[in-house]
């Protein structure tokens, strides 16, 4: 297998230049997907029998909650090929997820009060899902307030890759553990995400929507990526040349 | 662990003999994005005695940190008797004895209960031998008093009694002669003169002009290195 | 080669003690030391206590009300007190060197870890369950809930301290860390709070508990295998830095 491709991912000013070409496309086809899904979504698919509109929120909501796991895994891994093999890009890119993640798990936390005043009659409840979102909020918040606490950046990078790693061994355990307590006091009967039989014409804008986060998802990565390379490589040759040229 | 290596040279006994035992090539050591020194090389042979010197923050602590094995944040290669260390890092462990600025002692213990566990991971130790080493550095009588009603010197002494037990090929040393008074230092100088005689090799930081023979003492400035 | 050179040359000795006596030194240091700041053994259980008394006080006297609440107090309590111990772990080595040598021993440094989270176990969480059943009584929990109890605290507090070791691993460079440690490591004691209250409720309900006590045990084996070495490997980032 060739592994040249990996090498060359480790290098910030290969990223920084080959990341240029791939932003504007990656820009165009989240903003597709996103639109053509919201609109699809909230306009033209039908009504839910029982929760009549408010079930539309489950556009937001659902890809916010799905990119909210996927950021931490990502960022996990980011971390833990960046411990094993001291690749700075990696440690770099756990670091830029973090806050992301963060907002998307807030977005997730927001939508699922929203919808839960419709659908429970109370802002908060303690369902399984919400809480183990709770749950991942505060992961991702430690995470960013370990980074924030150590001062060399290599230190923090590593450090806080290693919280990360422990973390993904944790979620799981802390996802069904929760969702264990959650059925010893169960009084909610409606689930959020757990449609019986959900119709195509309610499922396809969703897939859309949630390609449309992954592709938002990237773009954000790949901006907060840029900021931190040139940050980070302010010393060197080609950033050097990089800022006269534009000046 | 030792039987893992192939030695070049091994005495009667089936153990290694060496006579070069580190040799460090080109190394680079950055600290918080600041260039502490590059292209630094040295070889240190057994029975001989290295003084690394330099102004406040020109690196000597990260150097000797680094040939500590307590960071690998750096770059360059480092040898012990021929071998990568990173390859050899059990048996370099076993051969080195560290005693930084901060020497672990622990104000709770008495100095044998310090000397117990500081050498204990290494050998098990008598009573009467850690008796005997408190007694070299002029601790006789403070045997079973606790560290923290010690001066700072004495608990400087504590932590330098190691060297009377060690059997470590190499001692590093970081400003050893901290707090010691101008007697406790001379006799220092001399124990170190004749262990380094004897075979063993050291390493040290110090700003004192070192009073041993000539020639037994090789001279590294680490701010030649820095930009 | 030897007489070109004019210097003695050296004949390379093993020296080292065997992995698990160099841990049983560690162990040993750190009991002595517990036992020689007594004043600071106390503060756990003495904080145990307190945080416990503070609820009849603020809640409700009730009794039936307090043996409802019982499992999830004494739980709660006991967490927070393991927690606010966790920060001594390796500071007091970090700050006098101590640390340093640790992480330069011939022997694998997930075994002195392992040494030093079990010495503090002993040193703070097991008082812990030494104190449990007054408290349950002062909280008028069902009698058939106390052997859970007893069971489900002395599974749990151990992964308690491996857990809290990580985050103390990680925040030990960082000047008053202590809060920050509390951040990282809270949101991963959740699962163990969440079995540990479990095995209480359902004992004191008369239900079987095994399955709750069970769960514990297979996280406290899993805690055991991979906590020491993200412990070795946080150490080992941190004091370098």
């Amino acid at each position: 297998m060739n592994w040249t491709w990996f090498h060359k991912l480790g290098s910030p000013k290969w990223f920084y230049e080959i990341s240029s070409r791939w932003l504007p496309w990656l820009v165009i086809l989240s903003l597709l997907l996103l639109v053509t899904g919201v609109v699809w979504g909230l306009a033209f698919a039908p009504a839910e029998r029982f929760q009549g509109n408010s079930y539309r929120i489950i556009y937001i909501h659902v890809p916010a909650a799905f990119l909210a796991q996927a950021t931490y895994v990502f960022m996990a891994i980011a971390g833990g090929v960046g411990l094993i093999w001291r690749m700075k890009m990696a440690e770099i890119a756990a670091s830029c997820c973090a806050p992301i993640g963060a907002s998307f798990t807030l977005l997730a936390l927001l939508t699922g009060a929203i919808w839960g005043k419709p659908t429970w009659g109370a802002w908060w409840v303690w369902d399984a899902r919400l809480t183990s979102m709770l749950i991942l909020l505060f992961l991702y918040l430690g995470f960013m307030a370990l980074q924030a606490a150590i001062d060399n950046k290599k230190t923090a990078a590593r450090a806080s890759a290693v919280l990360a790693l422990v973390g993904l061994v944790n979620i799981p355990i802390i996802k069904y553990s929760v969702d264990w307590w959650f059925t010893l006091h169960q009084t909610a009967s409606i689930k959020l995400t757990e449609k019986p039989a959900m119709p195509a014409e309610m499922y396809y804008p969703l897939f859309i929507c949630l390609a449309g986060f992954y592709c938002f998802f990237a773009v954000v990565l790949i901006l907060r990526l840029r900021a931190e390379i040139l940050h980070r490589e302010h010393k060197t040759g080609w950033v050097k040349a990089l800022m006269s040229n534009k000046c | 662990m030792l039987t893992s290596l192939c030695w070049n040279n091994l005495s009667g006994d089936g153990l290694p003999v060496v006579t070069e035992l580190l040799r460090v090539n080109q190394l680079v050591c950055e600290r918080d994005e600041r260039l502490l020194f590059k292209g630094l090389n040295f070889t240190l042979n057994t029975g001989e005695m290295l003084q690394v010197t330099g102004a406040n923050g020109s690196g000597k602590t990260s150097l000797l940190r680094i040939l500590a094995t307590l960071t690998d944040d750096y770059e360059g290669e480092i040898y012990f008797a021929g071998q990568a260390i990173q390859a050899v890092l059990i048996a370099y462990r076993q051969q080195q004895l560290y005693i930084g600025h901060a020497p672990g002692i622990k104000g709770p213990l008495t100095p044998i209960e310090n000397l117990r566990w500081l050498q204990g991971w290494y050998q098990s130790l008598s009573l009467h031998t850690i008796e005997n080493a408190l007694a070299k550095v002029g601790l006789h009588g403070y045997e079973d008093v606790p560290c923290y009603s010690l001066s700072a010197g004495q608990q400087r002494r504590v932590a330098l009694a190691q060297l009377y037990l060690s059997h470590q090929a190499l001692w590093i040393l970081d400003e050893p002669f901290t707090a010691i008074d101008l007697k406790g230092v001379q006799h220092l100088e001399s124990f170190l003169a004749e262990q380094a005689s004897q075979g063993r090799s050291i390493i040290l930081t110090t700003h004192h002009q070192l009073n041993v023979p000539d020639g037994l003492v090789k001279k590294l400035n680490v701010a030649d290195y820095g930009e | 080669m030897v007489s070109e050179l004019n210097v003695p040359a050296l004949t390379i000795k093993p020296v080292a003690v065997s992995p698990g006596g160099a841990a049983w030194i560690t162990l040993c240091r750190d009991l002595r030391l517990g036992f020689r700041r007594q004043a600071e053994l106390i503060n756990p259980p003495l904080f145990f206590l307190i945080v416990v008394t503070l609820f009849p006080l603020g809640i409700s006297p009730d009794p039936a009300f307090l043996a409802k609440l019982a499992p999830g107090v004494i739980w709660i309590a006991a967490l927070l007190a393991t927690l606010l111990a966790m920060d001594s772990l390796f500071r007091g080595d970090y700050e006098d060197g101590a640390l340093d040598l640790l992480l330069i021993v011939p022997q694998p440094l997930f075994m002195h870890v392992l040494a030093k989270v079990t010495a503090h176990w002993l040193l703070t969480g097991l008082p812990l369950l030494v104190l449990a059943p007054i408290l349950a009584l002062m909280l008028s929990l069902p009698s058939q809930a106390y052997t859970t109890l007893i069971a489900s605290l002395a599974l749990g507090t151990p992964l308690l301290s491996l857990l809290g070791a990580i985050g103390a691993a990680l925040t030990v460079g960082i000047r008053r860390g202590g809060m920050l440690l509390s951040l990282l490591i809270l949101p991963l004691y959740i699962p163990v709070l969440l079995l540990g209250t479990g095995a209480v409720v359902a004992a004191s309900e008369g239900l079987p508990a095994a399955g709750q006590l069970l769960w514990l045990a297979v996280l406290l084996t899993l805690g055991l295998t991979l906590a020491p070495f993200a412990i070795a490997a946080g150490l080992k980032i941190t004091a370098s830095g």
